[in-house]
């Protein structure tokens, strides 16, 4: 849960929600014209904005809310429900470790303690350069072949504890390749 | 991909089924479907030519066709291997009952899972349309378009249960509706809607290229045909196996080299646990149903542990409208942890009995229905296992520990 | 409902409930069906105002041939069927609900302010719950949210029925709360948790009325009033509005629909107030002051051409609609009346002129008001509303509120002796009367609107002065008055203002009337995008369903039918001015008096406007910290 102060930074003018300088704005206009201003359109435009920026910020969610000329809890509401849709930053790359019983019995904790070790961050945290995030899935369909890890939009199957590193590497240099990646999207600007 | 055995859906030549399907009459495929005898793949069994025969009935300008790929039931996987290799059989199946109940459009509601294989169906997709499988006029057929689009999920297990899919299509959160009205007459967007598991769709292609009469035979006499099972935990080879409606769950688990079986839980988290002694009941609508996953477990495993893993799931996936689901598996969760630590007295013990039928009778979708299955059928079976565990400051334990 | 149900609507269904056969029509609804014939079946989520969520499962019945039980308010009969409400597994099920949901539920009952009123109470001691299985928290997990002037939000006794959520949205159009996560982490909260008094909510407190429990209750301000009640330097007066007279009987176990206007009278006095006024005083000053403005409007737009203060013209007397409108169309508030409500008038009033007349420091002063009203807590806070130069009216008191005093008083209200209210502001009107119900400030105006133009008796237009067309309880409603070709001499309190009314003569008068902010919303949407609505003259618009009779302070539950009885007792004390006095502002010899000695320019003019009107604040709907 987000602490219940209010947020204290007071945001520059030119951010202002309403003024047509802003670029999230503007992106969300654009993905309106794409996914429709109707409610159905909710889910595809969050999707893409967690995708572009690795957030769903408070104030995306209020631009969405407006466009889709819905009350910004509703949106909030959605967003939460979702396991993939988030309002807290996310790392570029995401680590989704399955915990459900046939990746539990071929021993995801051995995995799950070793992931933590490695990237030294915990279950639901990113690291602070921003890179990677760590969480938990449920049953992610790899059940004959666990302990499955996915990343982004990749499986690793039959994982153990000792290619855990070799895939972390993998996975940085995968994203070294198309840095695009760590780009796209500036989280500072949602972070207010 | 694992697949262990034959499956039919290999032998399938495409475009066999949906050219037989629509030479023919729409009411004539609806009645082909119900002669067949197939049977909803997702779970719940439904007789899916019944489920098309109201939505074809029902009047209505739109109506839509949903594949439910969002396989989240733990120990199932076999939706992502038919959607990986025989993607083109669930198209035609969705082609086909477009064609039955007369729907326009069809939608996979993929699990964001699955988003690897996104790229590969938008590819068959497309190539489909410019051979005309999709589209206006599908197959030359005058008056009959149809177009199939991918929704990506975005990780609720909830999502697949028909009527909070439809909630999720719409853009809400994934929370089920009250039936009545049913999907198919009111589904998503208020319009009558068929919701089908992948495997079902896939079948409904089969049976149209086979015939119906085929399919009628294999099986039991109320489950015809094959079944596709998901097969994991301790077993030498898991993987998907087909095999015929009523096959022993001792033969299916021969087959897979189970490794000293204990039970085996049929139906995910959901389904029931099947100690070694039943391993002689079917897997069939009229004995052991499921939709198609099967965990085995050793003699080494511990049932607590098993049951805390699936209640832990279950009190996260709740979509946690209603408050016997939400909180009942809570409560459920905490008595597990209780009996874990041995500090579970039998009077409470009894009382998560009774919130577990409770949570069976009073919930509001499937999902909470079938919540303390596992629960209570491991209390069945092995209530002696689970009571009086040593506790962590047990003087038992610490004095034989001491000696 | 669809087209394709209405049409089958007529057709009978026969069922069974408890072994009793009984029809009803195709669609019914199976609780109503039960509840009509006569079988109780407990609820939790469900409430008559609201969308059939089927989430408790309170309601579950068993239907004979399901395996799963059912819930009864969201299940349309559509086939015969057998029903059991009391089986075993019912009655089990049942019992497990509220035991899981008291495992969640902190609070002590004695101490609550729902005690006696609440509805988890009520189905725990239905229900025979004497053991908790699941346990019962003791501590709080959660801080009470008491950042509002008006709602206080205590997360910890919320039951997750989601019916704040369904009032928001479904009535008021809003959409404060949503019900956030999932799982057992699922609760029902505000846009990222953040405080009531951040997120876009106008007060109106219709939550608070349709809150189960005391998750959600009036901010309180009883103690600070029997505070300055127990000082004696302080001179404390009340006014009480007609809306809260109507209800609260309600609260010492009257049927709904008796006003207590007289009894209240007597039963603040023994409370310790020293003085007891009458609202409608300024209700009336508020129809002189608005009724002007309407006045100088429609003469600046038709005559003069001047569009600056822009037609139609939006009543301004509900602070909910006010705000609702400063965070909706912030571009629209020149439409507002600039004319304060009734309460703060009074307030400003009674600091100036009632303090010089008595020769009170105002500073000495403690104005309270008697409001239906969780919103008018905010607007007696609005910093410009402080134009006496201190807080115009210092505490508002809630109809619950009030009753609660009352008792703590030990009186029994209803058998109190009856008596008046004080000079100089005792004598009111059924004008004043009418503002406590959706409609009534359309009718006072245009009873003093018509009389002032015609010259002639409202009576001779309309029979008994009631002008039918703007009653009822539709949520958007649209009348037209024709003025007739006759008209008469302007009267002497605005002939500063207009030459003549001859650009009125045989003109139509278009009005609107809108009660809940969801209703007002489709008008503002509408007048924004030049509709129908754009073409009226003057639009009234109260946040509160059935106006303020339905208000978020009073008496719990309400209902459509509660809602109605409340109305028809204010409609019946409007007609017993007709026997007694006046039932029109201008009439009212109190506002003669006061434009006589204190407001000499008369309405709408420089004084009255320094101290009658007010600015408002274009809020947005954006939320955070600007
Ligand atoms: C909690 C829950 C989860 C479900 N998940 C799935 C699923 O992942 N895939 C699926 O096909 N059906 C699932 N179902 C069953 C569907 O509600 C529905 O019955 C099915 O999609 C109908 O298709 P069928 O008749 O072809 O089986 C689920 C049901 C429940 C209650
Ligand atoms: S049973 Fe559980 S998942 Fe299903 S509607 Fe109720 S709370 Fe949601
Ligand atoms: S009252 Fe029917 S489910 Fe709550």
């Amino acid at each position: 849960m987000p602490n219940s102060t209010a947020e204290k930074v007071r945001p520059v003018q030119k951010d202002r929600p309403g003024s047509k300088v802003n670029s999230l704005q503007d992106e969300i206009d654009r993905l309106t014209e794409r996914f429709g201003t109707e409610r159905k359109a909710l889910i595809p435009i969050l999707q893409e904005i967690k995708k572009r920026h690795h957030i769903i910020s408070g104030y995306a969610m209020q631009c969405v809310a407006d466009r889709l000329s819905i009350s910004p809890a509703e949106v909030y509401g959605v967003v939460s429900f979702y396991s993939f849709l988030h309002e807290e930053y996310q790392g570029r790359i995401v680590i989704r470790l399955c915990r459900t019983i046939s990746c539990d019995m071929a021993g995801k904790d051995a995995i799950a303690r070793q992931i933590q070790n490695d990237l030294g961050i915990k279950f639901g945290e990113t690291t602070p350069d921003g890179k990677f995030s760590l969480e938990w899935a449920n049953c992610v369909g790899m059940c004959d072949q666990g302990p499955a890890i996915i990343v982004n939009e990749q499986v690793f199957t039959h994982v153990t504890p000792e290619k855990v590193q070799e895939i972390i590497t993998a996975c940085v240099k995968m994203y070294e390749r198309t840095p695009d990646l760590f780009k796209k999207g500036n989280h500072n600007e949602h972070k207010k | 991909m694992n697949i262990r055995n034959e499956v039919t859906f290999a032998s399938i030549r495409p475009k066999d089924g949906l050219t037989a399907a629509l030479g023919k009459d729409r009411d004539v495929v609806v009645e082909e479907v119900l002669r067949s005898g197939l049977k909803g793949r997702g779970g719940a069994g439904f007789p899916t030519g019944v489920k098309w025969k109201l939505a074809a009935e029902a009047k209505a300008e739109e109506k839509y066709i949903i594949c439910n790929a969002d396989e989240g039931e733990p120990g199932t996987f076999k939706d992502r291997v038919i959607l990986a290799e025989w993607a083109d059989l669930v198209f035609e199946g969705m082609t086909i009952a477009g064609y039955a109940i007369g729907a326009k459009s069809g939608i996979i509601y993929l699990r964001g899972e699955y988003g690897y294989l996104r790229q590969a169906l938008e590819d068959k997709l497309a190539l489909r349309r410019t051979e005309g499988l999709l589209g206006d006029d599908v197959m030359g057929k005058k008056g009959f378009s149809f177009d199939i689009h991918i929704h990506m999920g975005c990780g609720a297990y909830v999502c697949g249960e028909e009527s909070a899919l439809i909630e999720s299509l719409e853009g809400k959160r994934g929370e089920s509706r009250n039936r009545p009205p049913f999907p198919v007459s009111e589904g998503l967007f208020g319009c009558p809607t068929v919701v089908n598991n992948v495997e079902t769709l896939a079948w409904v292609a089969a049976i149209f290229a086979l015939g119906p009469d085929w399919f009628k035979h294999v099986g039991t006499e109320k489950s015809s045909g094959y079944k596709l099972l998901s097969i994991s935990g301790d077993v030498a080879h898991p993987g998907v196996y087909e095999f015929p409606m009523g096959t022993k769950i001792s033969a299916i688990l021969k087959a897979a080299g189970a490794e000293r079986p204990k039970a085996a839980v049929v139906g995910g988290a959901s389904g029931i646990l099947v100690p070694a002694k039943d391993f002689k009941r079917a897997i069939c609508f009229e004995d052991v149903s499921t939709g198609g996953s099967i965990i085995v477990l050793s003699e080494d495993r511990d049932f607590l542990d098993i049951l805390e893993n699936f209640q832990e799931f279950f009190a996260d996936e709740s979509c946690g409208q209603c408050t016997i689901c939400r909180l009942g598996n809570v409560k459920l969760l905490e008595g597990i942890r209780l009996l874990k630590e041995g500090r579970c007295t039998t009077k409470h013990l009894q009382e998560l009995c009774t919130l577990g039928s409770s949570m069976r009778a009073a919930s509001k979708c499937g999902l909470g229905q079938a919540s303390p299955n596992m629960f209570l059928s491991i209390l069945q079976h092995f209530k002696g296992e689970v009571l009086g565990r040593p506790q962590a400051d047990d003087h038992f334990v610490n004095k034989r520990k001491a000696s | 409902m669809s087209k394709e149900k209405q049409k089958t609507d007529a057709k009978m269904v026969d069922i069974v409930i408890d072994d009793k056969k009984i029809s009803v029509p195709f669609g019914t609804m199976l609780l109503d069906a039960a509840r009509q014939n006569g079988f109780e079946i407990p609820t939790l989520c469900y409430h008559e105002d609201l969308s059939r969520a089927g989430g408790c499962r309170m309601c579950i019945v068993e239907i004979e041939g399901q395996r799963a039980l059912t819930a009864s308010c969201a299940y349309p009969i559509t086939a015969p069927i057998n029903v059991q409400t009391t089986s075993r597994r019912v009655r089990e099920a049942r019992k497990t609900t509220l035991e899981l949901l008291l495992s969640e539920h902190c609070g002590d009952c004695y101490s609550c302010v729902r005690n006696g009123n609440c509805e988890l109470q009520t189905l725990a001691k239905e229900h025979g719950i004497t053991q908790l299985p699941y346990g019962h928290p003791t501590e709080k997990s959660r801080v009470t949210e008491t950042l509002s002037p008006s709602i206080v939000r205590d997360m910890d006794k919320c039951v997750d029925c989601g019916r704040c959520v369904r009032t928001c949205k479904e009535l008021q159009g809003i959409g404060v709360f949503e019900a956030v996560e999932r799982g057992f982490k699922k609760e029902i909260t505000t846009f990222q948790d953040k405080p009531m008094a951040e997120v876009g909510c106008i007060n109106c407190g219709q939550c608070v009325n349709r809150c189960p429990t005391a998750a959600l209750t009036e901010r309180d301000s009883i103690e600070e009033i029997w505070a300055a009640i127990n000082d004696p330097n302080k001179h404390v007066v009340i006014q009480t509005a007609p809306a809260p007279r109507a209800a609260i009987g309600e609260e010492f176990g009257l049927d709904p629909g008796q006003a207590m206007t007289w009894q209240l009278n007597t039963a603040l006095r023994k409370c310790g107030f020293d003085k007891v006024f009458d609202t409608n005083f300024t209700a009336d000053l508020t129809i002189i002051e608005e009724g002007t403005e309407l006045i100088q409007r429609l003469y600046k737009n038709l005559v003069q051409k001047d569009a600056s203060a822009p037609l139609p013209q939006f009543t301004s007397c509900c602070p909910g609609w006010v705000k609702f409108i400063e965070h909706v169309h912030p571009e629209m508030l020149d439409h507002l009346s600039s004319a304060k409500s009734p309460q703060q008038m009074f307030g400003a009033i009674i600091k100036t002129w009632y303090a010089q007349l008595n020769d009170i420091d105002p500073e000495n002063i403690v104005s309270v008001s008697l409001m239906p009203c969780t919103a008018k807590k905010f607007e007696c806070n609005r910093p410009e509303l402080r134009d006496s130069g201190l807080k115009d009216v210092d505490y508002v008191l809630t109809t619950r509120e009030c009753a609660k005093m009352i008792r703590e008083s030990g009186l029994h209200l209803p058998s109190l002796p009856p008596s008046d209210f004080d000079d100089p502001f005792g004598t009111a009107t059924g004008s004043g009367v009418i503002f406590g119900n959706t409609g009534g400030v359309m009718e006072a105006a245009l009873r003093s609107v018509l009389e002032f133009v015609t010259g002639l008796k409202v009576e001779d237009i309309f029979a008994n002065a009631n002008i039918l067309p703007v009653r009822g309880m539709e949520g958007c409603r649209f009348a037209e008055i024709k003025v007739p070709d006759e008209v008469g001499p302007v009267p002497e309190l605005i002939a500063h203002l207009v030459p003549n009314w001859d650009w009125l003569k045989g003109q139509t008068v278009r009005v609107g009337i809108a009660h809940g902010t969801k209703n007002a919303r489709k008008i503002l949407d509408d007048v924004a995008a030049g509709g129908f609505f754009s073409t009226c003259h003057f639009i009234e618009v109260m946040a509160c369903p059935g106006g303020c009779i339905g208000g978020g302070g009073q008496p719990i539950p309400t209902s459509p039918a509660i809602r109605q009885a409340r109305t028809d007792a204010i409609y019946k004390e409007d007609m017993a001015y007709g026997a007694k006095s006046v039932r029109k502002s201008h009439e009212n010899p109190a506002v003669a008096r006061i434009y006589k000695e204190f407001l000499t320019e008369g309405p709408c003019s420089h004084k009255s406007h320094e101290l009658l009107h007010t600015s408002y604040w274009p809020r947005g709907k954006f939320i955070g910290s600007w």
